[in-house]
């Protein structure tokens, strides 16, 4: 680095320099205190998804019945059984990963695409289905049913 | 004579030599072993082999099947009045299996579970009518199953395993000489290697899927009859069953006598479906019945192209996604909605079988409206990559500003210091 | 600015403000032609504080569990506004600090600054160096992808090799015999408040040490300046040096957010503990070269275990660093040279295993 010779500094220098400095320095502050401040602002959806989701409302299903939603990133079915107990599954066929869906003439979970079965429990009976659908825990906290991931063993 | 007597000096030599061989085996002392590993083929049985098969395992022997008497020596051990029954006749053998596979208080000692209409149901079956008039070349009990080293069904190495299947039943029906005088095809199994079905079994593994014996009976083996085909590919395939019987080609196939899905998707050689089965064009299985410029000829026409809109809209998705993927931007909702889209597509495929342009025409359009929402996902992703980069951009020029002006700042002090 | 005056008066008036920085005004640093690199250690605090900042922003929406984590990395980066920034912008300068560290640690080992009396600054800043790889590999377990997971259970895994107490330290680190949420747990403790705690009381020791002994000139320079007392030259802290670090870090901040757009981190795939490793697992680059020497290391070395035998290298190594000065003073000009070859060893040796990490199938 080397110091320059004096010499005399023009006003129109001068200027330059300090328009360029503040100008700039705020300019840059404003670029990072922007998007700081608006991290901070939580956004609309406070949910993340991923361990706990509430998956309907306590009105929302009858007995026999069923209701597919998303659970992080994969779809997941909430049913409720003939005695009105709450009963949550993954919704991704064991097989072929196609979506299954509740059949209520059956009481059984039932997969369309090569007519795999499961009961109730996500077990797989009958078909094609290797192994049984994740089972998830449900509870209902005031009128939200709400699904978690079974806690970590 | 010369012969016979050398055999005998032989046998009696290693007999002295082999006995303690045949205790290793930890077996009861068994004459018919002691002698019979140590001929040639064809009769060659050596303790070993027959240690794998599951009746030894099970607590029978040689006479269980062949009679004789496996405690005395020598020939005395294939006597007649031991009930020696020397090797048995393949008219025989369903018989002979039969005798205690088909005894329902008998097999219930060993395995409740285990069925015991073999016999019943061979007896219905090609192989076992044509034995009754005398064909012999034809499969019995044994050719399937094994013989001296039978292994159970689950056994990955039984040759009635899954996986095996089809290999044991080609060892006849692929061969055309041996086939000659039956007036069948003996290309199901180059075919079939090369169907889904068969990579479904043996590359990705899933041993739910068909094989020879899933769709033809494995004891009752039969083809099925032209009516009832559908009946045996609504087992697994239930969705296209519904709609095919209700749809306008089920009474005329039936009134044509034509074998059901057969007509377009083959028996052996099913490969994967693809979107030129439809339309007109080369592979179109349509216009093996239909004549151009009739009204099915126009209606298959719009299936296809709704197939193919489809199509190529979840894909354009796919590919704007991957762009935004690549320039960093996360996109795993809409990935999940691309699932969901191609869910459609499948359906509509589905429903191609029911016929009706206007039934496929919905799936087409939900699949349709989710595709277009990802595309506009990726859209809305690669729009904010861009603000990122207007962002960026004017943040670095106003570093480049600041810098500049701490430069020229400090190059304008240190000029006058 | 009169606002300005009047603040700093009274603040003056009980604090003896003028007193307090005094020093600083007076603080210099020597000018010659390898003077460049005496940014690097200013660069490294710049990226620490950015670290320090950018993590206490994601600490507002990260959850520590094995359940939760990655979901909530993933909602930093598509949810929150900017979120994609800030935690980009903390991956990359972690990266950019571990490497700043290691070149500020080199050039201080070439330029001989390490001599008397400045043998306090370079172990407390070697011992900063660890606890910057420290800081590396806890953080790198914190988003809970399926190469995060793998990593630290083969890092682990490898400390559990060293004798004595090995077993008990891989348990220490892990919370337990595997790796699991416990592990998570004891990291994100380790990351956001063990690590801070200590790196922040060293720091201020090694900025008090450089504060006290002054910037080291090297040896050659100092000869010059020794032979022509008129060639020496100094510039002040205050403004000169100081404007032109603050040029530097701007830079820097520029290229930060320049990575984090252009080239945004990874989110990867949520760990299955249950799933088998993927093929390729391999650590961050900064610990490669350990990584592919405890890979190409024979299995048995005369009668010891190769891989023990290399990880009980490497343990030397790091000792014999933290206490190279006191190496420098034997025989005549014996020991300088050893340094000097140790350290072009060391970094051609460090470099060349690296590539051959990631070129290697």
């Amino acid at each position: 680095m080397k110091s320059q010779e004096s010499s005399v500094v023009q006003p129109q220098r001068r200027r330059v320099v300090e328009i360029l400095l503040g100008g700039g320095l705020f300019a840059s502050v404003v670029s990072f205190l922007y998007p700081v401040l608006r991290y901070l602002v939580p956004p609309a959806v406070a949910d993340l998804g991923g361990d706990e989701v509430v998956a309907c409302k306590t009105g929302d299903l009858k007995p026999n019945s069923a209701k597919i939603f998303r659970f992080g990133n994969h779809p997941a079915m909430v049913l409720m059984t003939e005695d009105g107990e709450y009963r949550a599954l993954s919704a991704t066929c064991t097989h072929l990963s196609c979506t299954v869906q509740y059949r209520n003439d059956l009481h059984q979970v039932w997969c369309a695409c090569h007519n795999g079965l499961y009961d109730l429990n996500g077990r797989n009976v009958s078909g094609p289905p290797p192994r049984p659908l994740d089972a998830f825990q449900v509870h209902v906290r005031g009128d939200e049913v709400v699904v978690s991931r079974k806690r970590e063993g | 004579m010369d012969m016979w007597r050398n055999k005998r000096l032989r046998v009696l030599l290693w007999l002295i030599l082999g006995m303690p061989l045949a205790g290793a085996w930890g077996q009861a002392p068994n004459s018919c072993l002691d002698c019979h590993s140590v001929l040639d083929a064809p009769l060659q049985v050596t303790p070993e082999q027959f240690s794998r098969d599951v009746h030894s395992q099970k607590g029978l022997d040689c006479a269980s099947c062949h009679g004789g008497d496996p405690k005395k020596t020598d020939m005395e051990a294939m006597a007649k009045g031991a009930g020696f029954r020397g090797k048995i006749q393949r008219s025989q053998i369903p018989g002979l299996c039969g005798h205690c596979h088909s005894d329902g208080a008998y097999m219930r000692q060993f395995n409740p579970s285990l069925r015991t209409d073999q016999l019943s149901q061979y007896v219905t079956s090609v192989h076992g009518k044509l034995l009754a008039k005398g064909d012999v070349k034809v499969a019995v009990c044994t050719d399937c199953h094994g013989v001296h080293d039978l292994r159970a069904p689950r056994n990955a190495q039984s040759k009635v395993y899954p996986l095996n299947i089809a290999q044991t039943c080609a060892r006849c029906h692929a061969n055309a000489a041996y086939m000659k005088g039956h007036a069948i095809p003996t290309d199901q199994f180059a075919k079939y290697s090369a169907s889904v079905h068969h990579e479904a079994l043996a590359v990705r593994g899933d041993l739910s899927a068909p094989t020879c014996t899933t769709c033809h009976g494995n004891h009752g083996a039969a083809p099925p009859g032209v009516g009832s085909v559908q009946n045996v590919c609504s087992t697994c395939h239930v969705f296209q069953d519904q709609m095919f019987e209700k749809s306008t080609h089920k009474a005329a196939f039936q009134a044509a006598s034509l074998p059901g899905c057969i007509v377009c998707h083959s028996n052996h050689d099913i490969s994967h479906p693809t979107d030129a089965k439809l339309g007109t064009g080369p592979q179109s299985v349509c216009s093996q019945c239909h004549t151009p410029g009739d009204d099915c000829d126009q209606a298959t026409k719009e299936m296809l192209s709704g197939l193919t809109r489809l199509n190529g809209a979840i894909q354009e998705a796919d590919r704007i996604l991957g762009v935004a993927e690549s320039s960093g931007m996360e996109v795993s909702e809409a990935r999940l909605e691309e699932d969901q889209a191609h869910d459609s597509l499948t359906k509509a495929r589905v429903t191609i079988h029911s016929f009706r342009k206007d039934l496929v025409e919905q799936d087409i359009e939900a699949g349709l409206k989710i595709a277009a929402k990802n595309v506009q996902a990726g859209k809305d992703a690669l729009k904010e990559r861009d603000y990122r980069r207007m962002g960026l951009g004017f943040s670095l020029v106003a570093i480049a500003a600041v810098v500049l002006g701490l430069w020229l700042y400090i190059r304008k002090t240190e000029q006058t210091a | 600015m009169r606002a300005l005056a009047r603040v700093r008066d009274w603040l003056d008036e009980r604090l003896d403000w003028a007193a307090l920085i005094a020093p600083l005004r007076h603080k210099t640093v020597p000018i010659h032609r390898l003077s460049y690199w005496y940014f690097l250690g200013g660069i490294t605090l710049f990226l620490f504080l950015i670290q320090v900042g950018t993590g206490i922003l994601l600490l507002l929406y990260y959850r520590a569990s094995a359940n939760e984590a990655f979901e909530s990395v993933q909602y930093i980066m598509t949810r929150v506004q900017f979120g994609w920034l800030i935690r980009s912008i903390h991956s990359w300068s972690a990266n950019l600090m571990i490497f700043t560290a290691f070149a500020h640690m080199f050039s201080v080992l070439f330029l001989r600054a390490y001599r008397k009396p400045r043998e306090l600054t370079w172990i407390s800043g070697m011992l900063l160096l660890f606890l910057t790889l420290g800081f590396g590999f806890s953080g790198y377990l914190l988003p809970w992808n399926t190469l995060a997971f793998f990593a630290t259970k083969v890092g682990t895994e490898i400390t559990g090799q060293v004798p004595v107490i090995g077993k008990w330290l891989m348990v220490f680190l892990r919370g337990g015999e595997e790796v699991t949420g416990a592990t998570l747990t004891r990291f994100f403790g380790f990351h956001v408040a063990v690590l801070p705690g200590i790196v922040t009381l060293l720091i201020a020791v090694h900025l008090a040490l450089v504060q006290r002994f002054g910037i080291s000139v090297p040896p050659g320079v100092e000869a010059e300046w020794k032979a022509s007392p008129g060639a020496a030259r100094q510039m002040k802290f205050f403004p000169g040096f100081f404007l032109r670090e603050l040029m530097a870090w701007y830079i820097a901040l520029g290229v930060l957010g320049a990575l984090a757009a252009i080239l945004p981190w990874e989110l990867g795939t949520k760990a299955d503990p249950f799933a088998p490793a993927p093929a390729g697992i391999r650590p961050e680059w900064y610990f490669m070269f350990m990584f592919q020497t405890l890979k190409k290391i024979p299995a048995r070395i005369w009668f010891v275990d190769g891989e023990l035998l290399g990880i009980l290298a490497f343990g030397a190594a790091g000792l014999v660093w933290l206490l190279l000065p006191f190496f420098d003073n034997l025989g005549r000009g014996r020991g300088r040279r050893m340094i000097l070859g140790a350290g072009i060893f060391a970094l051609a040796y460090m470099a060349v295993m690296t590539v051959y990490g990631y070129v290697a199938k």
